[in-house]
């Protein structure tokens, strides 16, 4: 299959249904050969979005370009964009090499030239044995698979997929992760995908844009998204977070520090972020994972006396829920291996981290 | 003492009465009418004959099949866009529509055929328009012949026809249309390639109802034909209760009787009847 990818750009996105407001002046590009994933809770407006990409839902205000030129009026038949549907939508009455055909025979193409490319396609999926079968004989993750080669079989300018991996379960879903993630190298094609699995997200994606209440809150490399979120949103949906909220105190370019009740919290600031206003109220997310636990006499930017409030094993390692005097209840996660004391309830620790782990966010939280 | 799996005869006991039933009221007669085509008014084959020398036998047949299938084709191709309207209707839309075909059929068939008289007789409602129109001058045939007959089944019919291809338009995925239009298919090509094979389980169930429906059909043709266009069922009822000729209607019953089963025995062999009539699994 040739590879050629396409840019698609969104401006001003919007729709409204009566009153309610699905999507909310969106604007976002996708470059060429990018693999997007729309990320968000149910009703972001995300699937909205696929939508209007697909053509199957008119935007109520903004455009749609694909490499710079508009779309948004035509109907989704002669946008040549493959899809994957939520549940497939394999034609049921069709075989899977008629179904990987149907996008070639609605467009004309001769018997030859189909069977040609409907092979093609059903080995880059690696299921060349099953063309005779009907979609029914088949399993979740190879109907999946069909449902992925009919939707790339016609060269399509874009592959769109609704939550092509939530129907099934979870050992599957990540082995299809994996595959879906080579396709997409093998395919070099641009493709945009829709899901409120923030794991899915983090593992598939070239970028993520995370969406809430139709609102693009963030777009970014997944890694940027998970360890510099813009909001309290981001840093909660992707991922867990604790959030510490006091004043900020004794500001300058190389960060600031957080007053929290009697707690004097050190923030180190990247190179080039804004310096907070002295004085002004200020939240701070901190990754479970950042936190550990301090034996006595070690030294951390910032410590914290607690106790042990629960704790649950993990395999890989500890999760615990600490509280503390002055900063409330905080999550850490420890890995098993380093653990330095067998947690129990009740146990008093002293936790720490440095002055880089835990980052600023806009408090977005309703 | 009964065998594993095996129902008893307590079994056999509660379901006695429901056989006596049948076997009294119902297969019963059905098998004193095919004892009375074979011995009436003289033993043998004698009446079955007449289908290969009389004429007038004929000719009853071959009205009554040609007018069932005029019928049918009519009243499924209608149907078929009643019940795809529906389907693509908004819900409130919906129940309307569904009310408009279920009207109908709580009116007396009397009354639904007496209405087509006075609409289409030569001073009917129709022929009066279209001659103050001016469009013609004569009053049309329009009443008392094989299209008053159609016209009148076809309107009986309808419902018949939209019911099954209704209920097995909804089980179509509307995401598979959305699919196929996604995939690069026009809206010609999703109805010709996707919508319409697989609404096939309706439109076979419904040409099997509408189709045995109109084979006895009594009351419309008897009332719409005027006695000079006859079908089967009021040809039975003529031999019988006119003519006395017990013989000869009971032949053309049992032929009826042979013709459903027939159109049975062909359905089931295209398509499971169970399935498109929503019994077992």
């Amino acid at each position: 299959m040739s590879a050629a990818g396409h840019a698609l750009a969104l401006r001003g996105l919007t729709k409204r249904y009566g009153d309610f407001t699905a999507v909310d002046d969106v604007s976002l590009e996708v470059a060429q050969g990018e693999f997007l994933t729309l990320l968000g809770p149910s009703g972001s407006g995300k699937t909205t979005i696929l939508m209007a990409v697909a053509g199957f839902v008119a935007p109520s205000a903004g455009s749609i370009l694909l490499d710079g030129r508009e779309i948004t009026p035509l109907p989704p038949e002669k946008r040549n964009f493959g899809m994957v549907f939520q549940g497939y939508a394999l034609f049921p009455h069709m075989t899977v090499a008629e179904n990987v055909a149907f996008p070639l025979r609605v467009r004309g193409l001769s018997r030859a030239d189909r069977d040609t490319k409907v092979r093609a396609a059903l080995d880059l999926v690696q299921l060349g044995t099953f063309a005779d079968r009907l979609p029914k004989q088949l399993s979740g993750g190879q109907q999946q698979r069909v449902a992925l080669a009919r939707a790339l079989v016609f060269d399509p300018n874009l592959l769109l997929l609704d939550e092509p991996l939530s129907a099934l379960d979870k050992k599957l879903r990540a082995e299809l992760q994996e595959e879906l993630k080579a396709l997409h190298r093998r395919v070099g094609r641009t493709f945009i995908n829709v899901t409120h699995d923030q794991e899915e997200a983090l593992s598939l994606s070239d970028r993520i844009a995370i969406l809430n209440h139709g609102k693009l809150i963030q777009s970014g490399a997944p890694g940027t998204l998970y360890e510099a979120p813009r909001t309290r949103f981001v840093a909660d949906f992707l991922g867990k977070s604790n959030f510490l909220e006091g004043t900020v105190q004794g500001a300058d370019a190389d960060g600031f520090v957080l007053a929290a009740g009697p707690d004097r919290l050190r923030v180190r600031l990247p190179a080039g972020s804004a310096v907070p206003a002295e004085g002004s109220r200020r939240l701070l997310s901190l990754r479970p994972e950042k936190i550990s636990l301090l034996s006595d006499g070690e030294a951390a930017d910032n410590t914290v006396d607690g106790r042990i409030l629960a704790w649950s094993y993990l395999g890989a390692g500890f999760a615990l829920r600490v509280a503390t005097p002055s900063l409330g209840e905080i999550r850490a996660v420890l890995p098993a291996w380093q653990a330095a004391i067998a947690p129990a309830e009740g146990l008093p620790v002293r936790l720490g981290w440095s002055a880089d782990a835990a980052v600023p966010v806009e408090d977005d939280a309703p | 003492m009964t065998a594993a799996g095996r129902p008893g005869i307590g079994w056999w006991l509660l379901i006695l009465p429901a056989l006596l039933l049948l076997l009294v009221f119902y297969i019963g007669p059905i098998l004193q009418v095919l004892a009375i085509s074979v011995t009436e008014p003289e033993p043998g084959l004698g009446n079955y004959e007449r289908i290969f020398t009389s004429e007038s036998v004929q000719r009853v047949i071959i009205t009554t099949l040609r007018i069932c299938l005029i019928t049918t084709v009519l009243a499924l191709l209608l149907g078929y866009g009643i019940a795809y309207t529906i389907t693509l209707a908004s819900p409130r839309a919906k129940g309307w529509w569904i009310l408009a075909v279920l009207v109908p059929l709580w009116i007396s068939v009397l009354v639904r055929a007496f209405a087509w008289v006075t609409l289409l007789r030569r001073q009917g409602l129709v022929n009066n328009t279209l001659i103050n129109a001016g469009v013609i001058t004569e009053p049309l045939p329009l009443v008392w012949n094989e299209f008053g007959i159609i016209v009148g089944m076809v309107h009986y019919m309808v419902p018949f026809a939209v019911l099954p291809m209704l209920a097995s338009m909804r089980e179509i995925d509307p995401r598979l249309l959305a699919a196929a239009r996604g995939l690069g298919a026009s809206r010609g090509q999703v109805f010709r390639q996707v919508f319409l094979p697989l609404s096939k389980p309706g439109i076979l169930a419904a040409c099997v109802l509408v189709f045995i429906f109109s084979l006895g059909f009594y009351i419309t043709p008897a009332i719409l034909g005027g006695g000079k266009t006859l079908m089967v069922a009021e040809w039975i009822s003529l031999q019988i209760l006119d003519l006395i000729r017990w013989g000869l209607g009971t032949m053309m019953a049992t032929m009826l009787i042979f013709a459903i089963i027939a159109t049975l025995v062909v359905f089931s062999r295209i398509v499971d009847l169970r399935r498109i009539f929503g019994s077992g699994a």
